[in-house]
């Protein structure tokens, strides 16, 4: 759900710049508090295999694709503000390098993407995760539905941006995007949950390690 | 402690480079949000951006598509890889040289 430019108004690009920049920098000044030496290749290679699958369309119904946004992984993986700055990275060079999503746009697409869909997943996780018992099915069960929140949620931020500009009315807009993108959330929480479901039957070690705290942190 | 235990990340990297080889097998139908722009009539208020670097994650002057396309996913999978490994290093926490 890259939004390339003319989708938007100036206003609402620039309003969403604003939002998504203090959301980035919040996330930085957390990172440079909270991160340990030791997790620095863990949230490497987290983005690089989020911008890897997210080249891997899966076709939907009705002639429609969709492809892993992985703001729920990163978050599951790192926590909030680790993911927050590997999706706005990944954002950043799909639109400088790739031309996928627009330049005065990418204040959007960092907004739904990284800093509201990364949120959604990991509040949806850690939601869940108070509620359900600890297990292997229910972490599964867990980041199946983090994931799927975390799509819908960020496609129907895509929508209140379209509708603010004036391109679809609310209702339209609202449906239209959340119907197309529950669908391509399923796709988003089997890839999930198989991606977690994998790490931790192989190394639980690396669960982990992405959300230790800092001694005498927190 | 096996060689791939130590060197999980760069399992991890070839992992995610692996991926990247199976980008020329990506459904080509739109995604949500080019559905909805051609459901509705706006997709033609998209812009091309104003300038190309690796558009469409192609390489350019490849003659094979597929491989085009596997080269420019590598290319964006390293970059990507080495962009956030270093943002990472620069902003850990240095709790080893104590707080000052």
């Amino acid at each position: 759900m890259h939004i390339p430019d003319g989708f938007l108004n100036t206003a609402t690009a620039v309003g969403a710049w604003a939002v998504s920049a203090g959301g980035v920098t919040y996330a930085v000044r957390r990172v440079s508090k909270e991160l340990q030496e030791r997790q620095v290749p863990l949230i490497g290679v987290t983005a690089a295999f989020i911008f890897a699958a997210q080249m891997i369309n899966f076709p939907v119904a009705g002639g429609t694709s969709g492809h892993l946004l992985g703001g729920a992984l990163a978050a599951i993986l790192l926590g909030p503000w680790a993911g927050m700055l590997v999706l706005t990275s990944v954002l950043t060079v799909q639109a400088l390098l790739f031309q996928d999503g627009g330049l005065l746009a990418l204040g959007a697409n960092i907004l739904n993407m990284a800093v509201i869909g990364v949120l959604v997943g990991w509040v949806v996780y850690r939601g869940l995760g108070r509620l359900l018992h600890k297990g292997r099915s229910e972490t599964a069960i867990s980041s199946f539905a983090a994931a799927w929140a975390s799509v819908v949620v960020a496609a129907l931020a895509a929508a209140i941006e379209l509708t603010i500009s004036g391109v679809l009315s609310a209702n339209v807009a609202l449906t239209a995007m959340g119907s197309v993108h529950a669908l391509i959330g399923l796709g988003e929480g089997l890839i999930t949950a198989a991606v977690l479901s994998f790490l931790g039957a192989t190394r639980p070690d690396l669960l982990k390690l992405g959300r230790a705290a800092p001694e005498g942190a927190r | 402690m096996s060689w791939i235990k130590r060197h999980w990340w760069a399992v991890g990297l070839f992992a995610a480079l692996a991926v990247a080889f199976l980008s020329p097998l990506a459904s080509p139908h739109p995604d949500g949000l080019e559905r909805v722009a051609e459901d509705k009539g706006f997709i033609q208020r998209a812009r091309e951006a104003p300038f190309a670097i690796l558009p469409d994650y192609v390489l350019p002057g490849v003659q094979n598509e597929g491989v085009a396309t596997i080269l420019a996913g590598i290319v964006g999978t390293l970059v990507v890889f080495g962009l956030v490994y270093g943002l990472a290093w620069a902003l850990r926490r240095r709790s080893a040289h104590a707080a000052r």
